[in-house]
């Protein structure tokens, strides 16, 4: 539903310089993890370099691995790892936390009790003790597990947000009038309560889209990560593995370590751009 | 005490530009005086308190002088003015008794504020417990958290605090308002009793319930959209205003005694203007039934009548 | 029209519900046609559960309300529609009573769809004029606008006009004037007391003794969950005989008199004893208070 703010928000979302810097980064990489793969003709595995490791050149551009692997080939691929990682285990998550938080905050009383309880238990749970468990029982495992494993477990922050916020929201005297006026309680949240939300749920979003990326990379670096596939995580993992620290190969983790550091922290600076958009509180003067 | 404000302007900084909140405010207080600050939401009543004590961001001095008891205020200055602070002006801040931390005592906390403002000396235990006295809560008050004290219980603790160096001037900043009507009696009437004990000189109550001030303040100012109405004892504001927006103000209050069927009242038609970019000249202009052409020039604060001060053009006509 | 009987309301607090609130405690009063009624009672004294029970957006936990005779927990779905045509309320922060995403007009929107779905778009334009006219707001001043363009007076006229829309016959107004500036009070005031002799009936709920004065025929008044004293506004007011109520009256700030000159007049017995209330909902000592009538049209509740 068009309304007027929306365009205010778009006046000021592209005025905002936290917002356009973030996003243009973001978009940079996703851009390249879409094109890369086609500007190289070498697929991420195969041994293309018989003298082994070398150094960036013109023929590579990041260089090659130790088993003469392109690290631009496995960099560009693991980008795509790593941003549907993002998609699934930051969608999953988010689903889940705005699923739960919602119904507990807009319910209350008993249901609110039970579902509290239950984010508090997935809180709490060693996730990797647990994941520890699961890699000793599924001995290949891709990239779409971790994804899941990660939305399974990631979502309870999300969701006490989303339940304060609906809290705050279901009280407002605007949501008695709505009863006032006969509509049906699922048109209310529909309609009134779900839009003043939406801001809420596209900075969740985010927020668990860079949690996922950043906790598959760790999960990846310490070798918890999938079997199949690379990813960015992996890179480094089989950097360190193979002594690149100590034989001075940086091209083959520096890539993938500063493209984490740098998506990570671009979403953060735009989540924080749009919470400036849509809180004109924190705009600043 | 004496207090002497002449041309007070303080602008609220925004976005936007300035907001022009309180806009040359002159007059003064006697000594044992209690003055009601009354008027509207926007009208600059809180600005003036706070300017007085605590001019900080987003309010800018613009000019205006301020003497308390012959020695001018460098209000413009927040180090400065800690030297006065609490000593010579002291406030009783809005809300003040919700911002009490709820993980201290109280008596913690008093040692805290006693401690932090270096004023271990002038308070002894004695005197804390005698002010406790005063306002009839019991010495044990210390040893509760916020929580354990009702409404009217923290207001009173937080005016005993304001009040330990018994300051020249008291500034009360709707300090009833959230109160049931017989806790606010109690707090009401105990602002008079701290100025008969001489434990404070002078007082400016600011509220915009006026029919509190016609119980327990000497003389009420009235401020209209950053500017001064009119200022005369209780009884002339109340029974024989002569500033049209204080004559209007008034005969909208209901009160007990007053029924629709008898005596319909009336309301003043129209709304405060925006100070962001306030209209030229006297402010209430567009509302007021006796406006003409030399409205447009801001009416001076002038003292009609002894002890009564009105800035109305059609007013001075009559006197002059 | 309107009727409580023997209401009450219970919360459930503390860990796992152990403890009992009583907010509302067997409360009984009725509102005729075309009358105002005034429900005063302080902080925690009930007034504004009941007013939320009466609209549905509470449960009664013991007792009957009913409108012209029917309870009105009966009702559902299409019943509870009917119920809306009849019975509407208002709130005290205006701000709060829009969804400030939505400009203000939405409202009337919602209203269409739910209640006049059929009605042609000419026609429908002409009620909506109507009924803000019935407020006093002009048309051209106040459609299409978002709340924060609004003033809080023209907003709580607006939701006033809801009234006027879907020709109500009991408007349960609770605390509406309290977040107003003093000057558009009265009007809102001197409103709803013009759309009281259009035939409306009122339900006035408030703290505020002048306000209640002004406007009601008869006056409740409520302590901690109890009616303590009702009757007509003159009788209350003019004669308050329980303790309650007379301390109410020595307290309330008034413009004609001073405290010290109420006080004389009420006499002794009028002061407030203790002024940290005790908690809410908490027993009386002695038996449950009945309502005795004292003088024609004034019940006075003596402890049993």
């Amino acid at each position: 539903m068009k309304t007027a703010k929306g365009s205010e928000f778009l006046f000021f979302a592209l005025r905002n310089p936290k917002l356009r810097v973030g996003l243009t980064v973001v978009l940079f990489f996703l851009g390249l993890s879409l094109i890369g793969p086609l500007l190289t003709h070498n697929a991420p595995f195969d041994y293309v370099n018989p003298a082994g490791a070398d150094p960036p050149s013109s023929e590579y551009w990041f260089g090659t691995t130790t088993f003469g692997q392109d690290v631009f080939a496995q960099f560009v691929e693991g980008l795509r790892a790593t941003f549907l990682v993002g998609w699934i285990g930051g969608g999953l998550g988010t689903l889940i936390g705005v699923i739960v938080g919602f119904t507990a905050g807009y319910r209350g009383g008993l249901v609110d009790e039970a579902l509290n309880m239950l984010t508090n238990i997935v809180l709490v749970i060693p996730t990797l003790a647990v994941l520890l468990i699961i890699t000793a029982y599924l001995e290949v495992r891709g990239v779409l597990i971790e994804s899941i494993f990660i939305g399974l477990t990631a979502w309870p922050w999300t969701a006490r947000a989303i339940r304060a916020q609906t809290f705050s929201l279901r009280s407002r005297e605007f949501v008695d009038l709505a009863r006032l006026s006969g509509m049906k309680s699922s048109k209310i949240v529909f309609t009134e309560i779900a839009p003043n939300m939406m801001s809420y749920l596209l900075l969740a979003f985010i927020l668990q889209f860079g949690g996922a990326t950043l906790i598959a990379a760790t999960l990846d670096f310490i070798g918890l990560g999938p079997t199949t596939g690379i990813s960015l995580g992996l890179m480094m993992n089989n950097a360190v593995l193979w002594g690149a620290l100590y034989l001075g190969m940086w091209w083959w983790f520096v890539p993938p370590g500063l493209a984490i550091t740098t998506i990570v922290g671009a979403l953060y600076v735009t989540n924080v751009g749009l919470d400036e958009v849509f809180n004109p509180k924190l705009r600043e003067m | 005490m004496s207090l002497q404000v002449e041309n007070l302007r303080v602008y609220y900084q925004t976005l936007r530009g300035d907001v022009k909140a309180l806009d040359g405010a002159t007059f003064t207080i006697e000594d044992r005086e209690i003055m009601g600050l009354a008027g509207e939401s926007g009208c600059g009543k809180t600005t003036l308190g706070h300017s007085l004590i605590r001019l900080t961001a987003p309010l800018r001095y613009v000019e205006g002088r301020v003497i308390l008891d012959g020695a001018e205020l460098p209000i413009a200055d927040m180090a400065r003015m800690d030297e006065f602070r609490m000593k010579r002006i002291s406030i009783i801040p809005q809300y003040a008794m919700n911002a009490l931390n709820p993980t201290r005592k109280i008596g913690t906390m008093t040692q805290e504020l006693i401690r932090s403002r270096r004023m271990e000396a002038e308070t002894s235990p004695e005197e804390l417990r005698r002010r406790l006295d005063l306002v009839r809560l019991p010495h044990d008050v210390l040893n509760m958290y916020p929580i354990e004290l009702s409404g009217g219980m923290k207001q009173r603790m937080v005016m005993v605090l304001s009040t330990l160096l018994n300051p020249s001037l008291l500034i009360a900043d709707e300090i009833t308002s959230a109160l049931d009507v017989a806790t606010q009696k109690a707090v009401a009437e105990m602002l008079v009793e701290f100025r008969d004990r001489g434990i404070v000189k002078s007082m400016i109550v600011i509220t915009h319930d006026v029919s509190i001030l016609y119980q327990v303040a000497d003389s009420i100012l009235v401020m209209y959209a950053g500017q001064l109405a009119e200022k005369a004892s209780t009884e002339t504001i109340i029974r024989s205003p002569r500033h049209p927006y204080t004559k209007m103000l008034v005969s909208s209050l209901p009160t007990v005694g007053v029924r629709y069927a008898e005596h319909k009242l009336a309301g003043i038609p129209g709304t405060t203007p925006l100070l962001l970019d306030p209209p030229q000249g006297c402010r209430f202009r567009d509302r007021c039934p006796v406006a003409f052409r030399k409205c447009v020039e801001v009416p001076p604060f002038l003292e009609l009548a002894k002890g009564h001060w009105v800035a109305c053009w059609k007013e001075f006509g009559s006197h002059a | 029209m309107l009727r409580l009987d023997g209401v009450s309301k219970v919360y459930k607090v503390g860990t796992f519900g152990g403890k009992e609130l009583r907010a509302v405690r067997d409360v009984t009063f009725d509102v005729k046609d075309g009358e105002v009624v005034s429900l005063i009672g302080e902080s925690g004294s009930g007034k504004t559960t009941i007013g939320k029970m009466i609209l549905r957006l509470l449960s009664v936990a013991s007792g009957t309300i009913s409108i012209d005779g029917v309870d009105i927990s009966t009702f559902k779905g299409e019943a509870l529609k009917e119920f809306y045509r009849k019975v509407q309320g208002v709130f005290q922060d205006p701000f709060s009573s829009f969804n400030p995403i939505f400009k203000a007009d939405k409202m009337f929107q919602v209203l269409r769809e739910e209640f006049y779905p059929d009605m042609e778009g000419r026609d429908w334009d002409k009620k909506v004029d109507d009924s803000l006219k019935c407020v006093g707001l002009n048309p051209d001043h106040v459609l299409h606008k978002f709340p924060h363009q609004l003033s809080g007076g023209q907003l709580q006229r607006f939701l006033i006009s809801r009234a006027c829309l879907l020709e109500i016959n009991l408007l349960v107004a609770d605390e509406i004037i309290s977040m107003l500036d003093a000057s558009t009070r009265i009007d809102v005031l001197n409103l709803l007391a013009d759309l009281k002799s259009g035939g409306l009936s009122i339900l006035f709920i408030t703290h505020d003794l002048s306000l209640a004065y002004y406007i009601s025929e008869r006056a409740i008044i409520l302590q901690r969950g109890r009616v303590v004293e009702m009757g007509s506004s003159e009788k209350v007011f003019q004669n308050p005989l329980h303790p309650y109520t007379r301390m109410l009256m020595a307290s309330v700030p008034r413009l004609d008199k001073r405290w010290e000159g109420v006080e004389q007049q009420l006499g002794h017995g009028a002061q407030p004893s203790e002024m940290a209330g005790g908690p809410a909902g908490g027993d009386t000592p002695g038996g449950e208070p009945e309502l005795v009538e004292a003088e024609p049209d004034h019940f006075v509740a003596i402890a049993g």
